[in-house]
C-alpha cells in the first residue's frame, strides 16, 4: 500500500491548566496539519474565546464542543489525528478534572504511550500521581513525562532535574518500565518538533523523535499465543462456514492446531479467507475469516485459541474495576459483563478492598464510588475464556452494563481465576422441584409484592395468602419486618444493603419455589435492578410482581408505624420516598391501585389473576 | 531499538473498520449503511464488502436524497443500486414544499431534506443502527463522538451523555425507540482515505478529479452549474475553470477548489501540502457559529 507508515495510539493526560490543549494543538501546528482556512478561523477565535490577550491560542484548536469553549475547559475524551513521514498517531486526550478517572482510563485503553504533562510550576502534583496510576493500571507501560511551560520558569535546568527526579520516585511505586522525560513550551514550541535554543542543556530527542521511536505494542502481540473472539460464523452456502474475527494475539497459518473455547473442541484451520484472496498467515490486528478441517460447534462470543496454549475457563476471578456510573457498584447487583463478542452476567459477590489513588494505598470500602476504583471478586452466570488483562487487554478486559439504564457502568481488568471452573459439579438432585410440587399437586409460583412503606403490601400479602391456603394451596410468606429480624438482622438501610437485603431474600424465594411452594414475598424492594434479579432468579412463568401503587402523599397520611413522621424530622436515614428513591416497576404483572380499591377486593382480584397459573 | 509492527497504518485502520461492521451487523436487529456516494461512502461500501466476504452484506444501503445532488452523483448510486439493495428515500414535506437551496436557504433545505428526511428514513423503515462514513477529523465537533454513539427516540445527540469505549468493546444495549449512529471509519484522516482509495482502486466520482467546469464565484466558493435549475444572482457570470470538488452534497451548496490534480495520486500530493480544509467547501457549515454541533444534536449525521 502507499506511504508504509506505522500506526502508534498515545494518550495525553494532564491536570487542569497544565497545557495540554496547547501542546496537542502545538503537535499538529509544527507538523503542518492545520490548514488555513482553519488558522484564519483560529486567530478570530483566539481574539473572542482565547485566554492569551488576542495570540494564537493553540488550545483553541482542539477544544471542540460549545460548551467546553464556553466554560473554558475539555470535558469528554477527544481524538485527534497527525503524522509524521514514519507514522500516524492517534492521541486520545483526556480531559483532566472531574471524571478524569472515567475518561483517563477510556483514553488510555487503547494507547500504546502516555504523554504525561506537568506544569514546571507546579511539579509533581496529586493529579500526576493519579495520571501516573491510571495509565500504570490500564497496562500503558511507556510513560513520556512532558514537563511545560518551562518559559515561565526560565528554562531552569534545576527545576526541571528536580521534577523528574520526584516523578521517578512515583513511577517506582508503580509499574512504568519505560519513561523518558523532555523539557517542553508549548506556546513556544521548544522541543516539540525541533530543538529549543533556550534549553541548551537538554540534548536529549524531541517529541516528536520520541513519539517516532516509542514501539507500538502490536509489535510484540504477533508474538504471544494466538486469539481470536469470533464475532459472527459466515455461512453464504451449505459448502461454506468460517468465522469471522480479528486477532488480538498470536498469528495463524493453514495447517495449524487450534482450540475453540469454552467448549475446548479441537480443529485444524483450514483456510484463512480474506476479501484480497486466500493468506498463506493472518497476524494479531488482522481481521480474517478462518475454516477448519472439520464440522465443530463454534459460535459468537467463543475464542479461536492456540491449541497447545489455551485461554484459562472461569466463571469466577478477581478483577480491578473502574466505576464510572453515577450511582455506585453494590456487591450483589446483577450486571451484564461484555468481554470480546462475549456476554454473561456479572455479580460483584465481594469488594475487597478499593484503591486511594493519591496515595496508591489499599483502602477498605463497602462500595465503589463514581470514578473509584477497586479490587473485587466477580461470579459469572457462565463460563467465559479469558487471560489475565497484564497478557492481552482484548481477552482480559471487560465492562459491565446496568441492565436498566443500559449505561455503561464500569470496566474491569481481569487477574486470575478464583477457582477452575472445570472443578465444579452441581449434585444431580433426583427428588427435583418438579417432585416436590406434584406432591402438592401445584405449580410454585413467587409473588413479589413491592411499594412504599404503608401501602399496605403485608395486609395484602396476608389476606392472598390465606384466601390461597383456604383453597388447598400451601404458602410461605416472606414479610419485610420479619426477615429483618432473622436472617437479615445484619443489614441497615443504606441502599448497597438494601441490595444485598433483597438478594438473600430473592434466594430464599427461589429456593422455597424450588420446594413446591407458593411463595408471597412483601418487601418495599425500591431497585428495579434486584426486582430483576429476583425475576431472574425464579422460572419462567412462575414470578409475578404485584406493585401496590399508592401515591406518597397517602401512604405518608397513613403512617401506620409513624416512620414517615421520623424520616421527615430527619430522625431515621435513607427513608424510601422521603431521601431515597423507590423505582416504580415499568411492567408489573400485577397492578393495585391501592389508595382506590379495598384490601379485600385486591387480594380477590390477585388470586383470580394467578389462579390458572398454579394449577398442574 | 524498538521493533516496528507488522501492519501499515491502512492495514490496521481496515481490520479496525471491519472489526466494527462485523459488530454492527451482529448486535444490530435491523442496520442500514447510509449511502451517499462520496469519497467515504465509497471506502465504507469496499470495507462493507470485505467484512462479510464471501457472504453478501447483510444489510441495505439507504440513500437520503434532495434531488439537488450532482448529476455524476445519481448516476454512481444508480450503479451501486445494480449491485445492491437500495433504498432512496426522499422527506415528503421538503418534496411537497419544493425545497430548495434557492429560495429557502440552506439552513432550511438541509434541516428539512437531510436532517429530517434522515430521522423520517430510519424512523419508517424502523432501522436501529445507521452506519455512516462521517470521521472524527472533519471537525472539531466530531473529534469527542463515538464509535457506536447512541440516539434517544427523537434521534437526538447528547453529547453528556456518551458512553465510554474501551479497548473494542461497544456497548450496544438500547431501550425500545433509542437508536445508533456508527462510525467505523472514526479514525481515518482524509488523506487516509485517499491512500486506501489508491492502494484499493475504488472508484470515485469524476468530480473529485479537475477538469474544466462551467462554474459561478459565490460567498468566496466556486459553484458549479451542474444542471438548467441553477438560479443566478444579478452581476454573476458563469466562467469555465479548472476545478475540483474535495466534498460533494448537494450542487449548489457544494464549493468547487481550482485544482490541477487529475488523478488520486495528484490529490494525495496536493493534500500533503494543501492550506485548506476539507468542510469549507461545505456552505451549510458555516451559516452559524458552532453549525455543526447543532446539526448533530438534532440528528445530522
Amino acid at each position: 500500500m502507499a506511504e508504509a507508515k506505522t500506526l502508534l495510539r498515545l494518550v495525553a493526560c494532564g491536570s487542569v491548566d497544565d497545557g495540554k490543549s496547547t501542546l496537542i494543538g502545538r503537535l499538529l501546528y509544527d507538523l503542518g496539519t492545520i490548514p488555513d482556512d482553519t488558522l484564519a478561523a483560529l486567530e478570530a477565535d483566539s481574539r473572542t474565546h482565547g485566554t492569551r490577550g488576542g495570540e494564537l491560542d493553540f488550545a483553541l484548536l482542539v477544544d471542540g464542543l460549545m460548551a467546553e469553549r464556553e466554560q473554558g475547559i475539555t470535558i469528554d475524551v477527544a481524538y485527534r489525528y497527525f503524522a509524521t513521514e514514519k507514522r500516524k498517531f492517534i492521541v486520545a486526550d483526556g480531559p483532566g478534572h472531574t471524571q478524569y478517572t472515567r475518561n483517563m482510563a477510556t483514553a488510555a485503553s487503547n494507547a500504546d504511550v502516555a504523554i504525561l504533562l506537568i506544569d514546571a510550576r507546579k511539579g509533581v502534583l496529586t493529579q500526576t500521581r493519579r495520571h501516573a496510576f491510571i495509565a500504570s493500571l490500564m497496562g500503558v507501560d511507556q510513560v513520556i513525562l512532558a514537563i511545560t511551560k518551562m518559559d515561565l520558569i526560565g528554562y531552569d535546568k534545576a527545576a526541571y532535574d528536580g521534577i523528574v527526579a520526584d516523578f521517578i520516585e512515583v513511577a517506582g511505586a508503580l509499574d512504568i518500565p519505560r519513561l523518558a522525560a523532555i523539557p517542553v513550551s508549548g506556546v513556544s514550541g521548544d522541543n516539540i518538533a525541533t530543538h529549543g535554543a533556550s534549553t541548551p542543556w537538554y540534548d536529549g530527542p524531541t517529541l516528536i523523535e520520541l513519539l517516532e521511536s516509542a514501539e507500538p505494542r502490536e509489535a510484540h502481540r504477533a508474538d504471544q499465543p494466538l486469539r481470536m473472539a469470533v464475532q459472527s460464523v459466515v455461512r453464504p452456502n451449505l459448502d461454506f462456514r468460517g468465522f469471522a474475527g480479528r486477532l488480538s494475539a498470536g498469528s495463524v497459518k493453514p495447517g495449524d492446531a487450534i482450540r475453540i473455547l469454552p467448549s475446548a473442541r479441537t480443529a485444524k484451520v483450514a483456510r484463512i479467507v480474506t476479501a484480497d484472496g486466500d493468506l498463506p498467515e493472518a497476524i494479531a490486528g488482522q481481521s480474517v475469516t478462518l475454516t477448519l478441517d472439520h464440522e465443530v460447534d463454534c459460535s459468537r462470543g467463543d475464542i479461536i485459541v492456540a491449541a497447545d496454549a489455551p485461554s484459562e475457563i472461569a466463571d469466577q476471578f478477581q478483577a480491578s474495576i473502574i466505576w464510572m456510573s453515577d450511582s455506585p457498584l453494590f456487591p450483589g447487583r446483577r450486571y451484564t459483563m461484555k468481554i470480546g463478542a462475549a456476554q454473561a452476567n456479572a455479580t460483584i459477590t465481594e469488594i475487597r478492598h478499593g484503591f486511594d489513588i493519591d496515595t496508591f494505598q489499599h483502602t477498605p470500602v463497602k462500595q465503589l464510588e463514581p470514578n473509584g476504583i477497586g479490587v473485587c471478586n466477580v461470579s459469572l452466570d457462565r463460563d467465559i475464556p479469558f487471560d489475565a488483562f497484564e497478557q492481552n487487554r482484548e481477552t482480559g478486559g471487560f465492562i459491565l452494563i446496568d441492565q436498566d439504564t443500559n449505561e455503561t457502568a464500569g470496566a474491569g481488568l481481569i487477574h486470575f481465576a478464583l477457582r477452575r471452573s472445570q472443578n465444579v459439579h452441581w449434585q444431580a438432585l433426583e427428588i427435583d422441584r418438579n417432585a416436590h410440587a406434584a406432591i402438592k399437586n401445584q405449580k410454585p409460583a413467587i409473588l413479589w409484592f413491592t411499594g412504599l412503606s404503608g401501602a399496605g403490601k403485608s395486609t395484602l400479602a396476608n389476606l392472598v395468602e390465606k384466601r390461597l391456603h383456604s383453597l388447598g394451596r400451601h404458602t410461605v410468606l416472606l414479610d419485610g419486618d420479619n426477615v429483618r429480624h432473622g436472617l437479615n438482622r445484619d443489614l441497615g438501610f443504606t441502599p448497597a444493603d438494601r441490595v444485598e437485603n433483597i438478594r438473600r431474600v430473592a434466594e430464599v424465594a427461589k429456593l422455597m419455589a424450588d420446594a413446591g411452594l407458593i411463595v408471597l414475598v412483601a418487601f418495599i424492594s425500591p431497585f428495579r435492578a434486584e426486582r430483576e434479579l429476583a425475576r431472574s432468579l425464579a422460572r419462567e412463568g412462575e414470578f409475578f410482581e404485584v406493585f401496590v401503587d399508592v401515591p406518597l402523599a397517602v401512604a405518608e397520611g397513613r403512617d401506620v408505624k409513624g416512620l414517615y413522621k421520623k424520616a421527615r424530622a430527619g430522625q431515621l436515614k435513607n427513608f424510601t420516598g422521603i431521601d431515597s428513591p423507590y423505582e416504580a416497576p415499568l411492567s408489573p404483572e400485577i397492578r393495585i391501585d391501592a389508595a382506590a380499591t379495598s384490601a379485600a377486593d385486591a387480594a380477590e382480584a390477585i388470586v383470580a389473576a394467578i389462579s390458572a397459573k398454579i394449577v398442574r | 531499538m524498538a521493533s516496528e509492527p507488522r501492519l501499515t497504518h491502512l492495514q490496521a485502520l481496515e481490520a479496525e473498520s471491519i472489526h466494527i461492521l462485523r459488530e454492527t451487523a451482529a448486535e444490530m436487529e435491523r442496520p442500514v449503511m447510509l449511502y451517499s456516494m462520496g469519497k467515504d461512502s465509497g471506502v465504507l461500501l469496499h470495507l462493507v464488502k470485505k467484512a462479510f466476504f464471501p457472504g453478501k452484506i447483510p444489510f441495505p444501503l439507504l440513500h437520503v436524497d434532495t434531488t439537488w445532488k450532482f448529476r455524476d452523483m445519481y448516476a454512481m448510486r444508480d450503479a451501486a443500486a445494480a449491485e445492491h439493495e437500495l433504498i432512496v428515500y426522499r422527506n415528503p414535506d421538503a418534496e411537497a414544499r419544493g425545497i430548495n437551496p434557492f429560495e429557502h436557504g440552506s439552513e432550511l433545505h438541509t434541516q428539512l431534506w437531510k436532517t429530517e428526511g434522515l430521522r423520517k428514513a430510519l424512523t419508517e423503515y424502523g432501522f436501529d443502527a445507521a452506519i455512516g462514513g462521517a470521521r472524527r477529523d472533519e471537525e472539531k465537533s466530531r473529534a469527542k463522538e463515538r464509535i457506536f454513539s447512541v440516539r434517544s427516540a427523537h434521534q437526538r445527540w447528547d453529547p453528556k451523555n456518551q458512553r465510554p469505549e474501551l479497548w473494542s468493546l461497544y456497548n450496544t444495549r438500547k431501550r425500545a425507540g433509542e437508536s445508533f449512529r456508527v462510525f467505523p471509519l472514526s479514525n481515518w484522516t482524509e488523506l487516509d482515505v485517499w491512500q486506501y482509495i489508491e492502494a484499493e482502486n475504488i472508484p470515485i466520482i469524476p468530480l473529485y478529479l479537475s477538469a474544466e467546469r462551467k462554474v459561478v464565484r459565490r460567498s468566496g466558493a466556486w459553484i458549479m452549474l451542474d444542471d438548467a435549475r441553477m438560479q443566478l444572482e444579478p452581476g454573476e457570470e458563469p466562467v469555465m475553470k479548472r476545478v475540483r470538488f474535495r466534498t460533494l452534497g448537494c450542487y449548489p451548496l457544494s464549493g468547487a477548489v481550482e485544482s490541477e490534480a487529475a488523478s488520486v495520486a495528484d490529490i494525495i500530493r496536493e493534500i500533503l501540502d494543501s492550506r485548506a480544509s476539507e468542510r469549507q467547501g461545505r456552505l451549510i457549515d458555516s451559516d452559524t457559529p458552532s453549525s455543526m454541533e447543532k446539526k448533530k444534536q438534532e440528528g445530522y449525521f
